[in-house]
């Protein structure tokens, strides 16, 4: 029954981040500060996803289960790539247009 | 219907709700790189809901496809994001 209460709270908490996420992306005004809202997605719910998971596996099963870290960590590893690309992009875009 | 039901429904009514928001900065999105990191939020969004379907089915084949999706988020976000630096993928 805790277990149950720990993943429910963990899996409300992922969906209450990612939808201040998406309200973010969409209210913002400019792209550098539009850039910022999908982080919150990236890390601490996705953290706190795997996290319900690894609980609710772990619990189920009756052995550590931790695969899921992988998942985790793959983000961390591939999101500041992407997010570094971009920017550079942006800002390439940003001096051509003013020149 | 148990705790763990209402929490996971809840939780896969907000990502759609989030994947529409995400879909539609998609559409609008003034330039093209708002539309890179649109496609790359709700990504990582569809990828939060196979993790959580995972709960839902109790069942962890979900991972795999998961994992996938990761990796190939990632490959699209930065081919695209090459792609608008430079104009060519692979330099």
């Amino acid at each position: 029954m805790i277990v149950q209460a720990v993943v429910a709270l963990l899996l409300l908490f992922s969906g209450g981040l990612v939808l201040a996420a998406a309200l973010g992306l969409w209210r913002l005004d400019d792209f550098f500060l539009r850039m910022h809202a999908p982080a919150l997605a990236n890390t601490l719910a996705s953290w706190a996803v795997a996290l319900a998971s690894i609980v609710y596996f772990t619990a189920t099963d009756g052995r550590p289960v931790l695969h899921q870290w992988v998942i985790v960590i793959l983000l961390a590893i591939t999101v500041p790539v992407t997010t570094g690309i971009v920017a550079r992009a942006a800002l390439f875009h940003l001096r051509r247009d003013r020149e | 219907m148990n705790l763990l039901d209402v929490a996971v429904t809840l939780t896969l009514c907000a990502y759609c709700l989030a994947m529409i928001i995400g879909l539609g900065r998609l559409l609008r999105g003034p330039r093209a790189l708002d539309r890179v990191v649109a496609f790359d939020f709700v990504f990582t969004v569809a990828l939060l809901g196979v993790l959580v379907l995972a709960i839902r089915y109790d069942s962890s084949t979900y991972f795999d496809a998961a994992l996938l999706m990761a990796l190939f988020g990632f490959l699209g976000s930065a081919a695209l994001g090459k792609f608008l630096l430079r104009g060519e993928v692979i330099e």
